[in-house]
């Protein structure tokens, strides 16, 4: 039982991380229609921008944070203003083959800096409690309160304020919008800078739970954070949330009670299941037909 | 007839192609504050394009003047701050969104509280069922109810031209006389609009001018109600 518990916390800090990075994908996703590849090198980017200011400026963390959040919100807008926009009315495919050039020129530009893994300093202090037998740290209750809060505040966002409204709406009809006066691009780039800010944020507190970072970190847990919106619907941002959730929980139960080398191939398995019985996800729906 | 003040918006030669299809090929009219012009047409004819055009939607070549100012190079968005309010072909609301949304959405430009909330008093006014279903989703909204949501969108934009794109499409016809109805009242408010329409009988009734376009060219016009009566337009577009 106290296994069970133990391991559940460690799925919430892993699913965090997952849901925060599959965010960035499915809010592209609903307002462009097109996956973001690049998305999980960002992911990547954030990290390391951690690892830089933490060492070299040797800020403490929530500054580090920002800092990370921002710049790598700058870089995300910046794709989009310099690859993605001149391909707006191209076919999808040609947006999506020149994502995955981005995320490899992101990787490289990386390696050509950094070409050994770096560790990151840690900027928490290390505590932990022992509840009962289950040992929490204050690194995992940081990175899954911190998790929720963005989230939390994502979906105020979205639902609550006018930018929020009308990305909502150009995932509706992107041909209106600017009949109401909306500046279509202006809104297309505060949601690239909301998506690829909260990838960042999931890179700064990855590295602190994983401390050993390099160029390629960002391609597996990518991967993962995109099947995670495709699970939960892919262009639904309470999916994308709960899709995190799952993956995470489903990784980790898996480790905890097979070989740790069948996590990937049971957790992947799982999910096609699930997709075969939900082709849009848990909170997908069939986008509707416009006439 | 006419009410003619002072010339609002001056379309000079405007050309619209889509790649080697010229869509419109060099038409000239005026709209006057006040009025409500109508464009009828065949389906193809020109006339969705013509009003893509003065919204900043497609490229076009010639003149579009709006108030003395050249609105060739102001982006779409910017053309709605100045004014011009579109109601595009099949209505466009965000089934997505709540009405209440739809409409707020449409404020983005202003800055001016105490005036957006008098709009929502004479939108509310005038469409007394949008009020009703503020809180339900604009795609479980009626196909009548959708287009009264499209025009008081375009209101709430502080639309003081109005650019309709087929209104009657699809509604029954005791819907649309009730639009048509509507509009004219709007108009009297002080609003101008200009109205495109395939519907070209309820377009002649309440127009004050009308203009025929045919194959991208305007092949005739004048007062609505002349253009009613006349031989050709009635062989053309009135069943005969």
């Amino acid at each position: 039982m106290i296994y069970i518990l133990q391991q559940s916390l460690n799925a919430l800090q892993l699913g965090s991380i997952y849901a925060l990075i599959a965010l960035g994908y499915t809010m592209v996703y609903g307002i462009l229609t097109m996956i973001n590849f690049a998305h999980g090198d960002l992911f990547m980017v954030g990290a390391f921008f951690c690892f830089i200011v933490a060492t070299f400026f040797k800020l403490p963390f929530i500054p580090t944070l920002l800092i990370s959040m921002i710049g790598v919100g700058l870089l995300g807008v910046t794709i989009e203003r310099v690859a993605y926009r001149p391909l707006r009315q191209a076919p999808r495919v040609s947006a999506v083959i020149t994502a995955l050039g981005v995320g490899i020129l992101l990787e490289s530009v990386m390696l050509v800096i950094y070409p050994y893994p770096q560790s990151v300093p840690t900027l928490l202090p290390n505590i932990t409690w022992t509840i009962g037998g289950v040992t929490i740290s204050l690194l995992q209750i940081i990175i899954i309160l911190l998790s929720l809060g963005l989230m939390l505040l994502l979906d105020f966002i979205v639902r609550r304020t006018m930018v929020g409204m009308a990305m909502r709406a150009i995932s509706w009809d992107k041909s209106v919008v600017p009949l109401l006066g909306v500046p279509l691009n202006l809104v297309i780039s505060a949601t690239f800078a909301l998506g690829t800010s909260l990838g960042a944020a999931a890179g700064v507190m990855y590295s602190q739970a994983f401390p050993v970072i390099d160029p390629y970190m960002g391609v597996l847990i990518g991967w993962k954070a995109f099947i995670s919106a495709v699970v939960g619907g892919i262009g639904n941002i309470r999916g994308a949330m709960i899709g995190g959730f799952i993956l995470g929980g489903v990784e980790i139960m898996v480790a905890a009670f097979m070989p740790s080398t069948y996590r990937d191939f049971v957790a992947f398995t799982l999910l096609l299941i699930l997709l075969i019985f939900r082709p849009y996800g848990i909170l997908g729906q069939p986008r509707p037909q416009k006439v | 007839m006419s009410a003619s003040n002072g010339v609002l918006l001056t379309v000079n030669e405007l050309t619209i192609s889509y790649g080697n299809i010229r869509a419109v090929k060099g038409i000239s009219f005026e709209v006057h504050e006040g009025e409500i012009v109508t464009l009828i047409g065949a389906n193809g004819a020109g006339k969705s394009s013509t009003l893509r055009a003065i919204s900043g939607l497609v490229p076009y070549k010639g003149e579009v003047i709006y108030r003395g100012q050249n609105l060739h190079d102001i982006p779409a968005d910017q053309i709605v701050a100045l004014g011009i309010a579109q109601v595009p072909e099949g209505r466009g609301i965000f089934g997505n969104l709540t009405v209440g949304e739809n409409l707020k959405l449409a404020t983005w430009q202003r800055k001016d509280k105490a005036e957006i909330a008098r709009d929502y008093e004479r939108v509310f006014g005038i469409f007394p069922r949008l009020k009703e279903r503020i809180n339900q989703l604009g795609g479980t909204l009626s196909g009548g109810e959708q287009q009264m949501l499209a025009v008081a969108r375009a209101l709430m934009s502080r639309g003081r031209m109005l650019l309709l794109d087929e209104p009657s499409m699809g509604l029954a016809p005791v819907l649309v006389r009730e639009i048509f109805k509507v509009l004219q009242e709007i108009n009297q408010s002080g609003v101008t609009i200009l109205l495109v329409e395939q519907n070209a009988n309820m377009a002649l009734r309440v127009a004050h001018r009308g203009y025929v376009l045919e194959t991208g060219l305007i092949t005739l016009s004048g007062p609505g109600k002349e253009l009613l009566v006349d031989q050709r337009v009635k062989e053309a577009y009135l069943g005969g």
